[in-house]
């Protein structure tokens, strides 16, 4: 299929681009990395009429250090981010999960703020953005702003976002020394998570000093398993702790029923790959 | 209409093109190059895979407008003085393509993923090309002519890599 | 004159295809390519709903848009006096509902085309497509086939009066070919009924379908991506009335078919009609959404089965009902197709008794029709899980109740109750090399570890020993199956003046590599070399006479074509050679392109006598000054491959994954031409048939809407989603045609589905599974072993799966012998 026809504008900054989508209003629509967009467009399931194309805005890439945080442009791709190692160094989880997503020619061209702003609950990066208590930075007419990541995925596929905003950053708490996984149940290779678990964690002296698990698919929005976290912070990082911690994986979930997975079966798939996704980050021998 | 201006298979054209108009339509409809195929809607098969700035892209998923002033290679811009790229070759002496249809896309993810890894076991090749899909071959041979070029090129493939990945025709 | 080489051994060589250059450059000629002046694009407007009036169809606004030359409806056409044809009347009193190539007032599937626009160029005839308005009176979809017959049932097209296309019955008792199965039912020691769906599938293959007619010439050309070019020649003809002899049908590089491309297509005959209406060439090229919606299914069938045996695991009969989902309309050979399966569920098992009764139903669906392997897919999978379900009530190991009840190698020739006759085989040879390459004693014995130590992740082994009829067809068959044709080939050799060597077969290749293996024969008879070789297809003005491609027939039967008149073209040379030596034609032998005068060294190569010919200076008194021949091959029987294939799973009972850890099948093809080629057809079917026990199916939701419309909902697999195979074969050369060919397009898709369903139930039987439904996806095997460990919490959210796989819902109903 060709998509209907749009106007376009490759923005050379942030300011302009902002000015071209307060113009369009509900007619405009931001092209990123494209790999959602352009088949969404192809099908006619979406007719903008203008189009916000950021990729020739350079300011939006790169990863960069500061201080405590590192600060990932929101159009870095995924192959740049999987790459990058500021990134493995200070959340390893957001590179490993980054790694599962579409396929290799998707990760050249797909970005880190595309896919969070797409916010398809079965998107593999919210729930890390989530787990890494990411912040992120949105630029509008009004100005700059931060949302923690926690606030900042509203519904699916809906944003904090206003349509005349743009996500530019996304900042990260540094996490050296924690070990991470992401841990992804799907039908194939190509396909969207069924269910997928975000999993870092912090262990001292044989013990889990800190945690933090985000779940992908498991609600409109990315869940954060407080419950696994607080049945795991100050005990012992053994098969048998992580194991009853992700019982309760499932908590505080709403997942959905459809053609690959229904609710009962999402919500155990949450628990046994919350254990699994957790032993691996741990380093635990199971 | 946008005037854009583009190295394709080492030659540069310049075009007005609709913004809507993908850039594996360009190549086919504008610029002939019909060795580039369309297989689906959705960016699943894999089958349109082009070398976009010396990386691969699906060109049904990028629209015509965004590569102004960037260098394309296809499927027809891999042959040097006359001779197949190893990887082609590899697919002819390992049969790893049937009807075809798939293989313009399948070898330009194959140059791509040595590009990143040049010594891949299989398991590497299998999730290198998880975005391309075969319908006749079971993948097989697929893997097994990529394993065979990654050998052949061993020696070469570090010093030509940029040039091979990227650009140039006959 | 070309240099010749002493030419020895081609049959059997591992030759690198001559396709290749062409593809593996991008110099290809796909349909989609063609562009030709004064081109215009159609496309579709296709109806969203399965089962609905159409009330209104306003086309003012696309009218209106630049570029648009026309919008037109089926009556706008003529097109609603034209119905597609289905070649195949299985019974006298078959029902055959009108299929007009464009709905006229009701549409019957999702997906059904109701206009079509022609634009300068496609984004045009999208936009097109996108401003036409159809309005509709929803009717209620007929999605379930048992329900579809049922008494008040809505009906898929009322001037019929019933969903009912046909019953065809096969009864060996009646037949002559074997005994009464009830009564071998009355009279078992053991009786194990089954119920098995075979899911819908969905070719996908991986070129679009596309058409471009030219009618500016003579002869009106239709270029189209299809597996069938001579009989949509034919098949126009007959259904539009133009002249046979006014049409040229060619089919370029045709990227995949699988059956999928063997039909007659209403988009075909729709861009014929406007073409003809524009007085210019039209394109249509499908999306990838089109193709999965609106392209033939396959598949779709409920399997109900009843296997009679002895305790000692003697088999004494074989019962099998089937329902099978036609779909909105009968296709090229839609009822046909499981009626295929008829003379193959038997398999390679001495059955004494045997009945085959198959209902043919309508529902609101994409019609169905081939599929690789076409009925025999279908007729393998039950069988093969009957075998092991047989097994399984005895308690008898899986490979010996096979061994038991299979077809020794000296028993052949072998007339099955089927009332086929297997000329060849070697069933034991095949499963001991299998059993050799797989290691079954040693993955027996890691089961058994796995089993006993209870560990989450179960090894399962699955086998299927399989045997197929290829080779379609001897035409005296497919007559007394009431089919529309015959099943010969034709083929034609040119011996050129400078002594190269043009073939022309009528079989239409679209991937298999004809050209590399028909080179190779014809290299082989003649003595030419492999390269002096072209082999020429899929243009009926230089081809005229072909069935084309399709049933595994194209060696089998298309090559023995070419095998026959390579021996015309020697029996003339040798005349000329005879000629040219002075000597009497029984003195000379001909071997490696040479006739020699016996007990000498004086000859002439073949060569050479094709440049005298072509000279025509001194030929023998009467002979034309020719070589050129021609043979038209009809096959006296089917050919018979068969194979065993075992396959280990591994299922993660906690999520319940399936991980293939090792595949090996053992295959008996016949006589090889080239090896390479042969596995290479046995490895894409194993992808396919693999992909149908644990990816792919097409689902409908309750309003008859296709839920795998897209490649992201319908799983075709990918690289990463498949395992390794170790493939390797025996070789029983057929004893019905010269070559000792059989057939290898097929087997790989039709004997690995139960291999694999049956492993992933080997894993997890112990834990109390007795069936799961394909695809065998995670939740579903998971779900399977929670139900058996008496586990299982069935929420409401659960009623969409169990309608979707009617899977648990069966175990229970279906579980055990009765």
């Amino acid at each position: 299929m060709i998509p209907s026809t749009f106007d376009y504008l490759a923005a050379s900054s942030v300011d302009e681009a902002v000015q071209a989508l307060s113009e369009a209003g509900e007619d405009g629509k931001v092209l990123a990395g494209g790999q959602s967009l352009v088949p969404v467009l192809r099908l006619r399931l979406a007719m903008p009429t203008k189009l916000v194309d950021l990729n020739k805005i350079s300011e939006l890439r790169g990863v960069r250090d500061d201080g405590d945080a590192i600060v990932v442009g929101a159009m870095t791709t995924h192959h740049d981010v999987i790459n990058d190692p500021l990134i493995r160094e200070y959340a390893a989880l957001l590179s490993l999960a980054t790694q599962t997503v579409g396929d290799p020619q998707i990760r050249h061209r797909g970005t880190l703020g595309g896919a969070l702003v797409h916010a398809d609950p079965a998107g593999d990066l919210l729930a890390p953005a989530v787990a890494l208590d990411a912040e992120m930075v949105i630029v509008g007419p009004g100005g700059r702003r931060t949302v923690a990541a926690a606030e900042f995925f509203v519904d699916l596929f809906t944003t904090v976002v206003g349509p005349d905003e743009l996500l530019v950053e996304v900042r990260i708490p540094k996490k050296a020394g924690w070990g991470a996984h992401y841990e992804k149940f799907q039908r194939v290779a190509q396909a969207w998570s069924i269910v997928a678990v975000a999993a870092t964690v912090r262990a001292e002296g044989g013990s889990i000093a800190e945690a933090r698990v985000a779940l992908t698919n498991m609600a409109a929005t990315p869940v954060r398993a407080t419950g696994v976290e607080q049945a795991l912070v100050g005990q012992p990082a053994t098969v048998q702790t992580i194991c009853a911690a992700a019982e309760h994986a499932a908590e505080n979930t709403s997942p959905t029923s459809d053609g690959n997975a229904d609710a009962d079966y999402r919500e155990h798939l949450a628990r046994v790959l919350t254990a699994r996704a957790l032993t691996a980050a741990a380093g635990v021998a199971s | 209409m946008t005037r854009i201006s583009v190295m394709v298979d080492g030659v540069s054209y310049v075009d007005d093109v609709e913004p809507r108009t993908l850039l594996v339509h360009y190549l086919r409809e504008r610029l002939g190059k019909t060795g580039t195929v369309v297989g689906c809607d959705t960016s699943n098969c894999g089958a349109c895979t082009v070398h976009l700035d010396g990386r691969s892209v699906k060109s049904c998923s990028v629209f015509a407008v965004q590569v102004d002033g960037s260098e394309i290679t296809t499927i027809e811009g891999l042959i040097r003085d006359g001779n197949l790229h190893p990887m082609q070759q590899a697919f002819h002496d390992n049969h790893a393509l049937q009807c075809g249809y798939c293989t313009p896309g399948m070898i330009m993810q194959a140059i791509d993923l040595l590009g990143d890894d040049p010594n891949p076991d299989e398991q590497t090749v299998r999730e290198g090309l998880e975005g391309n899909l075969c319908r006749c071959t079971g993948y097989q041979n697929i893997v097994r002519a990529v394993l065979d070029a990654a050998e052949k090129m061993k020696p070469a493939v570090r010093a030509q890599q940029p040039s091979t990945v990227a650009g140039g025709g006959n | 004159m070309t240099a010749t080489q002493p030419v020895t051994g081609e049959l059997g060589k591992a030759r690198r295809r001559k396709e290749d250059a062409r593809l593996i450059t991008g110099r290809t000629r796909w349909t989609d390519n063609i562009t030709l002046p004064g081109m215009l694009h159609m496309a579709v407007v296709r109806s969203p709903l399965a089962h609905a009036k159409i009330t209104a169809i306003n086309t003012d606004a696309a009218r209106e848009l630049p570029g648009v030359l026309g919008v037109f409806t089926a009556t706008d056409l003529g097109a609603d006096s034209i119905s597609l044809p289905c070649a195949w009347q299985i019974t006298p009193d078959m029902k055959s509902p009108k299929a007009p190539p464009l709905a006229v007032d009701t549409v019957h599937f999702a997906g059904e085309g109701v206009a079509v626009v022609v634009a300068r160029d496609a984004a045009s005839a999208a936009d097109a497509v996108s401003a036409v308005e159809v309005d509709y009176d929803e009717l209620p979809p007929v999605l379930d086939m048992e329900a579809a017959l049922a008494d008040g049932a809505t009906l898929v097209h009322p001037d019929l009066g019933t969903n009912r296309n046909a019953l065809w019955v096969f009864d060996s008792a009646e037949a002559g070919s074997g005994g009464d199965v009830e009564q071998a039912i009355r009279d078992a020691e053991v009786v194990v009924k089954r119920r098995f769906h075979q899911q819908r599938l969905i070719p996908a293959f991986m070129e679009p379908r596309s058409v471009v007619v030219d009618p500016t010439g003579e002869q009106l050309t239709m270029w189209s991506a299809t597996q069938v070019p001579h009989i949509l020649k034919t098949m126009a003809s007959l259904t539009l009335g133009v002249p046979e002899h006014k049409v040229r049908v060619i089919a370029p590089d045709v990227g995949g078919g699988f059956g999928g491309k063997l039909q007659v297509t209403p988009e075909e005959t729709v861009t014929l009609l406007v073409a003809r209406r524009m007085g210019k060439p039209v394109k249509w090229t499908e999306t990838r959404s089109e193709s999965l919606l609106a392209a033939h299914h396959g598949r779709d069938q409920i399997q109900d089965l009843t296997v009679a045996a002895r305790r000692d695991g003697t088999v004494t009969g074989l019962k099998v009902e089937l329902l099978a989902d036609m779909g909105a309309y009968l296709r090229l050979v839609t009822p046909g197709i499981p009626i295929l399966g008829a003379f193959m569920f038997n398999s390679i098992y001495k059955f004494p008794a045997y009945r085959f009764a198959c209902t043919n139903v309508f529902t609101t669906k994409t019609p169905t029709d081939a599929y690789r392997g076409a009925g025999r897919p279908e007729a393998t999978f039950a069988i093969e899980r009957m075998m092991d379900e047989l097994a399984v009530e005895l308690g008898m190991e899986p490979l010996e109740l096979r061994q038991r009840n299979w077809i020794t190698h000296e028993e052949f020739p072998f007339a099955t109750v089927a009332g086929l006759t297997y000329d060849s085989g070697n069933y034991e040879a095949a499963t001991a090399k299998a059993k050799e390459l797989f290691d079954y004693g040693g993955l027996r014995a890691e089961q058994r570890r796995r089993r006993e130590a209870g560990d989450p992740v179960q090894l399962g082994i699955g086998i299927s020993t399989y045997t197929e009829m290829c080779g379609l067809a001897p035409s005296r068959v497919l007559g007394a199956l009431s089919y529309g044709a015959g099943g010969w080939e034709h083929a034609s050799i040119r011996m050129l003046a400078t002594g190269t060597v043009e073939v022309v077969t009528g079989v239409s290749p679209h991937g298999q590599g004809h050209e590399t293996a028909w080179s190779q024969i014809i290299a082989d008879k003649l003595g030419v070399p492999f390269e002096d070789v072209e082999v020429l297809h899929g243009d009926t003005q230089l081809s005229p006479k072909g069935m084309d491609t399709y049933g595994s027939r194209s060696l089998a039967v298309g090559g023995i074509a070419a095998v026959r008149a390579a021996d015309k073209v020697i029996e003339k040379a040798r005349k000329v050679a005879a000629h040219m030596l002075e000597c009497s034609e029984a003195d000379l032998e001909f071997a490696q392109g040479k006739f020699t005068i016996k007990g000498t060294d004086r000859g002439k190569t073949i060569q050479e006598v094709a440049f005298t010919t072509f000279a025509a200076h001194d030929l023998p008194e009467g002979m034309e000054p020719s070589l050129d021949s021609e043979a038209t091959f009809d096959p006296e029987n089917f050919s018979f491959p068969h194979g065993t294939h075992l396959c280990a799973a591994e299922v993660d009972t906690e999520t319940g994954w399936v991980t293939i850890t090792r595949y090996v099948c053992v295959d008996d093809v016949g006589t090889v031409v080239n090896p390479l080629i042969v596995e290479g057809q046995i490895q894409g079917g194993l992808a396919q048939g693999i992909a149908q026990a644990l990816f792919e199916e097409a689902t409908y939701d309750e309003g008859g809407t296709l839920t795998t419309g897209t490649l992201a909902d319908y799983l075709v697999p990918s690289a990463a989603d498949l395992p390794h195979f170790t493939t390797d074969r025996t070789e029983t050369p057929a004893t019905t045609n010269p070559l000792g060919v059989k057939g290898v397009g097929e087997a790989g898709t039709i004997a690995s589905t139960p291999a694999v369903v049956n492993a992933v139930l080997d894993a997890v039987r112990h834990l109390g599974v007795t069936d799961i439904d394909m695809p065998c996806s995670p939740q579903r095997v998971w779900r399977a072993v929670q139900s058996a460990r008496g586990a299982a919490k069935s929420t409401s959210d659960h009623t969409t799966e169990a309608a979707a796989g009617g899977g648990l819902g069966s175990i229970d109903a279906q579980g055990g012998a009765r």
